[in-house]
């Protein structure tokens, strides 16, 4: 049943996602695309620039979206498709919500406690590893073509990708900008 | 208008131009929640900050909740939630109907070709901002490589290493009082 199983990955998403946005992309990914199948790695990366220049948070705009994929996928009509989009987003909501109301208040009062401080020690650095993996596992074929079928799509792919990092990272060019950039490239070069 | 409507409203703004997600409407929330509309004083809405960082889910719905709850107990929050999750709600249906019709149209896909290795990038990009104020030392970089590692090289689900880095950080520290 696809609104069960969109209702329970999501859920297992929403409440295993710290510090947000971009951490939980590893997350998603594994259970979207490689547990799931619900998205290919290309439709993956697609939703992902498309959520960077949609606004709301990353995560509601993922569910969003695989909810819609997963539904007509599975052949249901688009009505039953946009209850599945809608199922989704609140999946991922509710149980943090939940779990907010219950936590909040404890937090400020022993957010100075050293037990807090030790368990967000190592899951700090373990998310930056999370993030590490998202962009790995995303550096496929699918995305950058394949040396030996398409030299020159991976050598062009490879161009844009070290264009990208070093334009975001070093001259601090707004994502929304870069990602246009890079989509009027393909346009004109492909 | 009623606080209800109120706090729908200033969220679903909130939410309506947060581009990029998360940190980004830090600096906007600040402006309305506590310069405009004077909910929050600055003290308690740095304490929100570090409560929903703290917190699972997703950031600005976890501002969001706590904001509304503040105001207004649970139905505060709840309202405050899904305000702010309606606009992306939207404009990701129109965008996934969209996509299926123009799936395959070779122009759509040309410029997906440009943008797929930028997205990359663009993941990697905050990993080195992240790092930094996970305060990465002598003692803790082999953290981040480890869970990678595990993630990419052994498909280890990413859920195991937020858990044994949470276990693990408590335990150290317990041992080393």
């Amino acid at each position: 049943m696809i609104f069960l199983q969109l209702f329970y990955v999501f859920s297992k998403i929403g409440i295993f996602n710290f510090g947000g946005g971009y951490a939980m992309l590893s997350l998603i990914q594994d259970e979207v695309v490689n547990k799931h199948h619900w998205l290919s790695v290309n439709e993956f990366t697609d939703i992902v620039a498309v959520s960077q220049s949609t606004p709301g948070p990353i995560g509601i705009n993922c569910a969003t979206y695989t909810g819609y994929t997963a539904v007509i996928h599975a052949g249901y009509p688009t009505w039953a498709a946009v209850l599945g989009a809608i199922l989704a987003s609140l999946s991922v909501i509710w149980l943090p919500f939940i779990l907010m109301v219950s936590i909040s208040k404890f937090l400020i009062k022993h957010s100075k406690a050293k037990f807090v401080n030790d368990i967000f020690g190592t899951l700090r650095p373990a998310i930056v590893g999370l993030l590490l993996a998202a962009a790995l596992m995303l550096m496929s074929k699918e995305n950058f073509g394949s040396p030996s079928e398409s030299p020159f799509v991976f050598i062009l792919s490879v161009v844009i990708f070290l264009f990208a990092f070093v334009g975001t990272r070093l001259y601090k060019i707004h994502p929304i900008l870069m990602i246009l950039l890079c989509g009027l490239a393909g346009l004109l070069i492909y | 208008m009623s606080i209800y409507t109120e706090i729908f409203v200033t969220f679903a703004k909130i939410g309506s131009f947060t581009l990029g997600g998360g940190y980004a409407m830090v600096q906007m929330m600040e402006r309305e929640v506590v310069d405009n509309k004077h909910w929050l004083s600055r003290e308690e809405f740095l304490d929100t900050l570090v409560v929903a960082q703290s917190t699972p889910g997703l950031f600005a719905i976890d501002m969001a909740s706590h904001v509304g709850l503040k105001l207004k107990g649970v139905k505060g929050g709840i309202v405050g939630a899904l305000a702010t999750a309606l606009p992306s709600i939207v404009a990701i249906l129109l965008i996934a109907i969209f996509f299926q019709a123009f799936k395959g149209n070779i122009y759509v896909e040309k410029i997906f070709m440009g943008v797929r290795p930028c997205v990359v990038a663009l993941i990697l990009t905050p990993c080195f901002s992240m790092a930094k104020k996970a305060k990465l030392n002598k003692r803790n970089w082999w953290i981040p490589i480890v869970c990678a590692l595990l993630i990419v090289a052994f498909g280890v689900s990413p859920i195991w290493c937020i858990l044994a880095a949470g276990v693990g950080g408590f335990i150290y520290g317990q041992v080393t009082k």
